[in-house]
């Protein structure tokens, strides 16, 4: 277990790296707690596991230091920094049983037998691979395999950090459900720095503590998942939580309000004016977003309902936006009107928030 | 242009991959086939399309019998999963190449692939190589290939599959849309209930090679008629208990239970009953209400909604709520759910209802 | 409406190829098999006998001591040859100017005509003028290949070996190549030994190349005939004389076209049936 910290990490795939070339990192700069369960969300490309594999010893970044518990290991190579990683597709020794697969690192730690029996014992169980300890490893489902890597990492008591890959990518939906929450179980009782690489974010949301959202090499939010859904900082970060993501509309701040077409939304006092030359724009969930009589009009233009609740598709003065309705409210056909929730209502400039939360 | 399968199957070496069905598919609109990995998705895609021989069974177009046409002579288009395309041709190529089969003048093929690279948005791409694309680029780049063919029968074989998951939503939105207009029938594979209820039109649940229900979406999901296919269709797993039925209401094994009238037209007896994960509620919310208790095992947080996998009476359940709830390990929570949010099954796994 | 599928144009096309090996494969056989079980004193007469010729070769002392011979070959051969394209294959880079380079150069030996390849031995192994001839000899060792049985055979297998073991490194290789990193890493991260890398990753991963690497080099070595022919004629004496070699001498050489026959038909079903057990072995490993 070790507190891990990324100082000033750039990274490019170009040997000659200069002022000029492409890099797939930009400036990272993270502290990651002993103990946390920490997500790197992103789209393809973002960097996410360009930086995973820094951290983990199997690529050395172009500058910038990686620091486990303050000692600098980023010259290190991966099986001197005691690290631990799952794969997008299981790794395992398929000619040995599951048995000796899990045992495999431990035995290369010249760990005593009867010691190796008990960790393998014990890491069998909380995995539910005990039934299928002597059966060859080749032989068992995707999932299995996966927890079979999973526990190869387990196995071991001197693990600094744990590190995934998009481990569910090849699991089937509905065991993907079971395996993640065992993940998180699994965190809890072991206690290790965990760090979750995806681009999927019901998986980096529920798994972790804290997310850090990637976008073309930087990290633009690095917060709990509440924070990155309640106030996110980048129009990215709004658009790439949430499903169906964060409305963006343009608006104008007008005598102290914040004006969306003509309708007043909120007051934005204590804001001082950007300057007129950077983009303005709200950002509002669907889901603070409700059907309220003494709201503004819009017409509908779709209705999506998945069981649980209704994304209805509305426009109003040629501005398309998604208002979220549960299971229980009826959609009125005609004459809807609606209003935006001025708490959870953002301003942004140029892409980033422009109100921080004033504490209170 | 209905599209009739006459009790198709597929079998081989004694393993059956496709059970005998009949169906009848609803042109014009998405019929969306969900199922786990491994149920038979790709072997049913392959039997519609004519790549794969049935065991049994016919196929029937517009009144034609096509079970023993090639596939070559069948009106038919597919997506793969695998962002399939023509690696040496451009882009503008690829979209072409369905028309250059038949016999089109020149420029009748350009102003074609415009019009559908217009509609997939990759009007700048033209004439770049699937090499160059991202992911997402290559996968529309195979469905406007699709769409220039015209085809009467589109087979999408989980074609978001492999790309990021905004991505896919983008993509998801557009798909009905783009197909709508050419009034095909389209067939839509998928192993997440979500995509089918946001694709709309009709459903089918796949489970281990049989089709076991086939209505419009909407209706499948709400109306399962048995607890394989109500299973199929719920993200998060379907919370199950066994209760059992008497004159007196339907009884859990605690003893807790519902006093109720309902189900009276059913024998009494042993039954399952199956609610879906956010009709289990942390607050009362209707009348008949039946409060439970349960020990949470893990709290999940995705932003603004909770996932509470909690047990109770040796069950393993989930609890999908609204809002952010952050219980501890072992914390006892008390959770209401309401019999009308209910389904009821028989031993045999059928839907019991309520005359 | 059914419509009649189209494939018949597919059948005209295969014609050429079904006649093409009519003639050259399977009518030859026949003309074998006919004169196998007849006795011909030439003019086209023939005299039916049954098996005796089967019986007579089976019998023979000679055909026993050419199929030992060959037996012996095929070993050593297989034995060399396979772990060594293996290990060159693991040493080859992966990317690069350098793999490119070393792709290149593997292939070479496999583009020379057989008989070249032969003839090209022959002179570099001869004791005087050759250049490994006259290096083996001036370091003490006596090395003639013309007269020294042992010799001869080293000399063979050598040729073999270099003519060869390249198609075992680029089929191996293929397979390596195969193989996701992630593997690599994840072994990296359980710091597992080279050994074990190659033990538990790489060698289950090509199983199946290594399979038709193997059975290739089986059936090649089993019916060598040209190489060996060119460099050493059979000898000295016939030392070095493999099946193939026999059987032409018998057939060509002695006119005895019965026996020849026979004995073709029978390394025939031996090749076969060796072919055979190999393939069932190997494959069902794979289904377990």
């Amino acid at each position: 277990m070790a507190e891990v910290r990324l100082q000033q990490i750039r990274h490019s795939y170009n040997v000659d790296a200069g002022e000029e070339t492409e890099y797939a990192l930009e400036k990272i700069d993270q502290v990651w707690e002993d103990g946390g369960a920490y997500a790197l969300l992103g789209p393809s490309g973002c960097g996410k596991s360009t930086l995973l594999n820094i951290v983990s010893g199997l690529l050395q970044p172009t500058e910038g230091k990686v620091l486990f518990n303050n000692n600098d290991v980023t010259s290190t190579t991966p099986d001197q920094r005691n690290i631990a990683q799952i794969f997008q597709f299981p790794v395992v020794y398929d000619t040995m049983t599951v048995h000796d697969n899990l045992a495999f690192p431990l035995r290369n730690r010249k760990m005593g037998n009867a010691e190796i029996k008990e960790r393998v014992k014990t890491v069998a169980e909380m995995l539910d691979l005990t039934a299928s300890l002597n059966q060859r490893a080749s032989g068992l489902t995707a999932d299995g395999k996966q927890k079979i890597s999973l526990g190869r990492g387990l196995v071991r008591s001197d693990v600094n950090i744990m590190m995934f890959d998009e481990p569910l990518t090849v699991i089937d939906p509905h065991l993907k459900w079971q395996l993640r929450t065992k993940l998180k179980q699994l965190h809890r009782q072991v206690g290790f720095t965990m760090v979750y690489v995806t681009h999927d974010q019901t998986e980096a949301l529920t798994f972790a503590d804290k997310v850090a959202v990637m976008f073309e090499g930087e990290v633009v939010q690095f917060g709990t998942p509440e924070e990155l859904f309640l106030s996110p900082n980048h129009t990215f970060v709004g658009h790439f939580i949430g499903s169906p993501g964060m409305n963006f509309l343009p608006c104008e701040l007008d005598e102290g309000f914040l004006v969306f077409s003509g309708n007043r939304i909120k007051k934005s006092a204590p804001i001082t004016q950007p300057e007129t030359t950077k983009k303005i724009e709200l950002g509002v969930r669907p889901e603070f977003i409700k059907i309220d009589s003494n709201g503004f009009p819009v017409n509908i233009i779709r209705i999506d309902d998945i069981g649980r609740y209704r994304i209805v598709k509305v426009e109003h003065s040629g501005y398309f936006f998604n208002v979220y309705v549960p299971e229980e409210f009826e959609v009125p056909t005609e004459n809807l009107r609606v209003s935006f929730d001025p708490q959870n209502t953002h301003i942004y400039c140029d892409g980033w928030l422009y109100d921080k939360k004033e504490p209170s | 242009m209905a599209l009739e399968f006459k009790n198709l199957s597929k079998k081989e070496y004694n393993v059956t991959f496709i059970a005998p069905f009949s169906l009848k598919l609803k042109p014009g609109i998405f019929n969306t086939i969900l199922g786990p990995t491994l149920s038979g998705k790709t072997t049913l895609l392959r039997l519609m399309a004519g790549l794969e021989k049935p065991t049994s069974g016919e196929i029937w177009h517009k009144e034609i019998n096509v079970t023993k046409l090639p596939v070559q002579q069948r009106n038919v288009a597919m997506v793969y999963q695998q962002f399939i395309n023509y690696p040496t041709m451009t882009v503008f190529e690829n979209i072409a190449s369905p028309l250059r089969v038949k016999k089109i003048t020149e420029k009748e093929v350009k102003s074609r692939v415009h019009k559908v690279a217009e509609l997939l948005k990759i009007s700048p791409l033209l004439k770049r190589r699937p090499d160059e694309l991202s992911g997402g680029q290559q996968q529309r780049v195979a469905l406007a290939r699709a769409l220039t063919k015209e085809a009467e029968l589109v087979l999408l074989d989980e074609p978001l599959a492999n790309l990021d998951y905004k991505l896919r939503e983008e993509l998801r939105e557009e798909l009905p849309r783009l197909f709508a207009e050419t009034g095909a029938t389209v067939v839509y594979t998928t192993t997440e209930p979500s995509e089918a209820l946001l694709l709309g039109g009709y459903s089918a649940t796949l489970h281990e090679g049989r089709i076991t229900q086939y209505d419009p979406t909407q209706s499948l999901y709400k109306d399962p008629i048995s607890l394989v296919a109500a299973k199929t269709f719920s993200d998060p797993p379907l919370n199950t208990v066994k209760v059992e039925k008497n004159s007196e209401g339907i009884f859990l094994e605690d003893g807790a239970h519902w006093k109720t009238s309902k189900y009276t037209n059913n024998p009494n007896g042993n039954y399952t009953l199956g609610f879906r994960a956010h009709h289990l509620k942390l607050f009362s919310t209707k009348n008949d209400d039946l409060k439970l208790t349960g020990e949470v095992l893990v709290t999940e947080i995705s932003g603004s909604e909770s996932f509470v996998h909690l047990k109770a009476n040796g069950n393993n359940w989930v609890v999908h709520t609204h809002g952010i709830y952050n219980f501890k390990e072992e914390e006892q929570i008390e959770m209401y759910l309401s019999l009308s949010n209910c389904y009821l099954f028989d031993t045999e796994g059928s839907r019991v209802y309520d005359e | 409406m059914i419509t009649r599928v189209p494939n018949q144009k597919a059948w005209f096309m295969v014609l050429p190829v079904i006649l093409l090996v009519a003639f050259n494969a399977v009518i030859p056989l026949m003309t074998v098999v006919n004169y196998s079980v007849q006795e011909t004193f030439g003019n086209n007469v023939f005299f039916w006998e049954g098996f005796r010729w089967y019986e007579e070769v089976l019998r023979s002392e000679r055909f026993h001591a050419s199929m030992t011979r060959q037996i012996v070959f095929t070993s050593i051969v297989l034995l060399i040859e396979i772990p060594l394209g293996i290990a060159i294959a693991l040493t080859m880079p992966r990317k690069g100017l350098g793999a490119t380079l070393c792709l290149v150069l593997m292939s070479l030996p496999l583009l020379i005509p057989w008989n070249v390849v032969g003839a090209m031995w022959n002179i570099f192994a001869l004791p005087e003028i050759g250049f490994l001839g006259h290096v083996v000899n001036s370091m003490g060792i006596d090395y003639n290949f013309t007269q020294q049985p042992i010799s001869a055979w080293v000399t063979v297998i050598a040729m073999d070996v270099w003519h060869w073991t390249s198609l075992v490194v680029l089929l191996s290789y293929a397979g390596l190549t195969a193989i996701p990193e992630a593997f690599y890493h994840a072994a990296q991260i359980d710091t597992a030994t080279k050994w074990q890398i190659f033990r538990y990753i790489q060698l289950p991963k090509i199983k199946h190349v290594l399979t038709i690497a193997i059975l290739l080099r089986f059936m090649d070595s089993f019916m060598i005939y040209t190489e060996p022919f060119v460099l050493t004629g059979g000898g000295p004496g016939n030392s070095t004389t493999f099946l193939s070699t026999d059987l032409v001498k018998i057939a060509l050489g002695q006119f005895d076209l019965g026996p020849a026959a026979a004995m073709s038909l029978i390394y025939f079903l031996i090749v076969l049936l060796l072919c055979w057990v190999f393939y069932t072995l190997m494959m069902r490993n794979e289904d377990q």
